[in-house]
């Protein structure tokens, strides 16, 4: 019994002992350091390497080019570096281990406040900038006081002696700066775990009510329930893109819309811009993106309308050539179109017809026409923005000019006209005054502690008047404070 | 003047920045290579400012005349498209230069450091030059993103972080040269001029401290930005990515030197690889990255 009660309790002690040693190694400076340094390091591949929430395109091209490769690149979560177990795993013990590290010299810190400086030293020709000063014993300690509490120093008077500090501060603002590196960092949980993101795309005269189906694509944090978007809707009005004619590039961007918050309270008109977001509540609406969506009438033989309407176009370069596919999945057999569409359009013999400029002068809308199975029934998913043709025939080639028809032999299709389409992205982000507080303190508390400088002046009285200093980190200035010292006893005397 | 005919003013006004930093790069490298004169005697040597002082007078009028020419150029290119001047890859180049040689006046008027005029005028040198050849765009006005208050304070306190870091790691890699010569031996004659390690130790130390609170709040002014312009204030972006990345190596470099107690050699070294994380920033993520801070045509 006492034998397994020993072998049971042995390991249980270790057991405790590594615990406490991990904690203080992981609460060393040196670990933080370290932490820190690796999650300097661990960001780099996320900005070497395509993010599926940045540029999932890019991504997808890694799985076509070289899909053993991606697939082992994906297992090490190389595509979504941010977000993977192990970058989580650096930052919560950075988190960790500085908290560790700074809780307990805030309260070494605060019981220090009303401390006095310590001793002064019994041999003051030793110390940095000593002087005698010529001066009256006798009221030299009184003036030296006097003098040190008007440069704001803490003052300890012993018989015969004063020892004084000053630049307590810097350990304050040291504090202050890694106490609000915690608190951007609660921050940032605070908005991943409360918040949501999502985009929405719409062409000008849409309406959107703002609920989870009306996305293109939406995320929540993980505590977020999905009831809890604020109920409004929103119609798009107007979209007006200004280019600057020399350049071709935008020089601004202005979407017009009304807004009823709550559904069917009073639409009010609201200007988004790209650096001028709506803001209800914690959440906000972007302006992120734009483009063009050609507007098509399709008709099939016996003119019977298959297709009417505006389709979205995603810009391939600066002049807006965009890209995009149109499906009829009523007709037989069923039609699809790999479509651009060119908004001022120019003709050359090496590149065919291209866009000169990102506004609509001289459209052209550029059809390849296929028949056959569009592939929506198979049950994959399938990109709006392009066409699968692996079981399609190519049927003719065409460009239309703006109300131009083409007959594809199984009915016709005609360039109507075109509209703009807007990318909107709402956010919901609690966490975000915290992080913004947190970076404020942060500065401030950063500037305190560069720039304290931290000192020690004594001052002894014994048969002549000595007085020295002691800078920590050998910060200068000591040498003109101890000369003020030294002339400010000195006048004393006069 | 016209928009255009101020265009025009400030791309003369940087072939005359190049011709006069040329100047000061000649006088830097005539005063440096001839000052110091040994007499026959090993165990003292003589210093020979008499045939020198002058060349090394010109170099810092040149480097205070260019860096006037600097501002010149700098306020007419914002002046003719009616905005800061740094909305593209040129313009962050010409005001970086204007901001490096700025702050190599300000290091000289507090720390007499003429010696550092040689490096300094190499690098302003071969920022214009490339400026004005490989990366130089028309005057033309901002794209929609960068219209915000934000890309004055954003985009100014990383251009100033910028330029006292590259005064900093110039510093460090001049620390590196004279130790590496004290190691062998003596200083070549040459390098007798510049101060001690010691000096050049706590110069590097001083312009890292100094201007690290500016760098932090230029990654926190860009985050704010973000915020009111892209929905997000931190999307590890590449460039928000490599500026966390510069923050973190140069929060390490001044752990080290304060509370660890680096100096000397590791220091230097660590100074220098914190300043390339920002050059690599700038020159790699703008031209060959992808990601919300690359604006069409640099």
């Amino acid at each position: 019994m006492s034998e397994k009660n020993s072998t049971g309790s042995a390991p249980e002690l270790g057991f405790i002992a590594l615990l406490r040693w991990a904690w203080r190694q992981l609460t060393s400076m040196r670990t933080a350091l370290i932490l820190l340094m690796l999650l300097g390091v661990a960001a780099i591949p996320g900005s070497l390497f395509p993010q599926r929430n940045q540029n999932p395109q890019k991504v997808d091209s890694y799985f076509t080019s070289d899909p053993t490769l991606a697939k082992w690149m994906d297992r090490l979560h190389l595509f979504n570096v941010y977000a993977s177990p192990w970058f989580s795993a650096i930052y919560l013990l950075l988190f960790i281990s500085l908290i560790g590290c700074v809780l307990p010299r805030t309260i070494t810190h605060l019981k220090a406040i009303g401390k006095v400086p310590p001793l002064t030293p019994r041999n003051l020709d030793r110390m940095e900038g000593y002087r005698v000063v010529a001066t009256e014993s006798a009221t030299a300690i009184e003036e030296a006081r006097r003098w040190l509490k008007s440069h704001r120093y803490r003052i300890r008077v012993e018989e015969g002696s004063i020892s004084a500090e000053k630049g307590y501060s810097r350990e304050t603002g040291n504090l202050l700066f890694h106490l609000s590196l915690i608190l951007i960092l609660v921050g940032v949980a605070l908005g991943s775990l409360f918040g949501m993101k999502g985009e929405a795309i719409l062409n000008v005269g849409d309406r959107f009510i703002n609920t989870p189906t009306s996305y293109d694509n939406i995320s929540y944090g993980k505590f977020q329930g999905q009831g809890s978007l604020p109920p409004f809707a929103l119609t798009v009005k107007n979209f007006v893109a200004s280019y600057d004619p020399v350049t071709g590039q935008p020089s601004n961007y202005v979407l017009s819309t009304e807004i009823s918050n709550p559904i069917g309270a009073a639409a009010k008109k609201v200007i988004i811009k790209v650096n001028t977001p709506w803001t209800v509540g914690s959440t906000k609406v972007y302006l992120q993106a734009n483009g063009y969506s050609p507007f098509v009438t399709i008709k099939d033989k016996s003119g019977h309308v298959t297709f009417k309407g505006a389709v979205i176009f995603l810009p391939q370069d600066g002049n807006l050539s965009s890209l995009g596919a149109i499906k009829v999945p009523d007709m037989v057999p069923q039609i699809g179109f790999i479509a651009s569409f060119i908004p001022t359009a120019t003709s050359s013999a090496s590149r065919g017809i291209f866009s000169t400029y990102p506004e609509v002068l001289d459209p052209r809308l550029v059809l390849s026409a296929w028949k056959g199975n569009l592939g929506l029934d198979s049950g994959t998913p399938q990109s709006v923005y392009s066409l699968n043709t692996s079981q399609m025939s190519k049927i003719g080639l065409k460009a239309l000019t703006l109300g131009s028809t083409y007959d594809f032999g199984y009915g016709t299709i005609t360039f109507d006209g075109w509209k703009s389409w807007v990318n909107l992205q709402i956010v919901d982000d609690p966490g975000k005054m915290y992080a913004l507080f947190g970076a404020l303190f942060a500065i401030l508390g950063l500037l305190i502690s560069l720039f304290t400088r931290q000192r020690r002046i004594w001052v002894k009285v014994g048969e002549s008047v000595e007085i020295a200093g002691l800078a920590k980190n050998g910060i200068p200035g000591l040498e003109a404070e101890l000369m003020a010292l030294t002339q400010a006893l000195e006048e004393g005397e006069k | 003047m016209s928009s255009s005919t101020l265009a025009y003013f400030s791309n003369d006004a940087i072939y005359a920045c190049l011709a006069i930093f040329t100047i000061a790069f000649l006088a830097h490298a005539f005063e440096v290579s001839w000052s110091v004169k040994n007499t026959d005697s090993d165990d003292k040597t003589q210093f020979d400012f008499s045939r020198t002082d002058r060349a090394g007078r010109l170099g810092t009028a040149m480097m205070i005349l260019g860096t006037a020419g600097l501002v010149v150029a700098d306020l007419t290119r914002g002046l003719s498209a009616h905005r800061v001047p740094w909305g593209n890859m040129y313009e962050f180049s010409i005001t970086g230069a204007l901001m490096l040689s700025a702050a190599y006046l300000f290091a000289f008027a507090k720390y007499k450091v003429r010696w550092l005029g040689l490096p300094v005028s190499i690098s302003v040198l071969l920022t214009l030059g490339t400026a004005i050849t490989v990366l130089y765009r028309p005057s033309a006005p901002l794209v929609p993103a960068l219209k915000s208050p934000w890309l004055a304070i954003h985009v100014l306190a990383a251009i100033i972080s910028g330029g006292v870091f590259l005064v900093a790691n110039l510093v460090a890699a001049t620390f590196l040269v004279m130790e590496r010569y004290e190691l062998k031996g003596e200083r070549p004659q040459w390098a007798k001029k510049i101060p001690t390690l010691d000096a050049l130790d706590q110069l590097s130390y001083r312009l890292v401290a100094f201007v690290f609170p500016l760098w932090t709040f230029a990654v926190i002014a860009g985050a704010i930005w973000a915020e009111s312009a892209w929905g997000k204030y931190w999307s590890w972006d590449p460039k928000e990515t490599w500026a966390f990345i510069t923050w973190v190596a140069y929060a390490a470099y001044l752990h080290a030197r304060v509370t660890v107690g680096w100096r000397g050699r590791r220091a230097a070294w660590l100074c220098i690889f914190a300043g390339s994380t920002f050059l690599f920033n700038y020159i790699w993520v703008n031209i060959w990255g992808t990601g919300l801070h690359t604006y069409s045509g640099l």
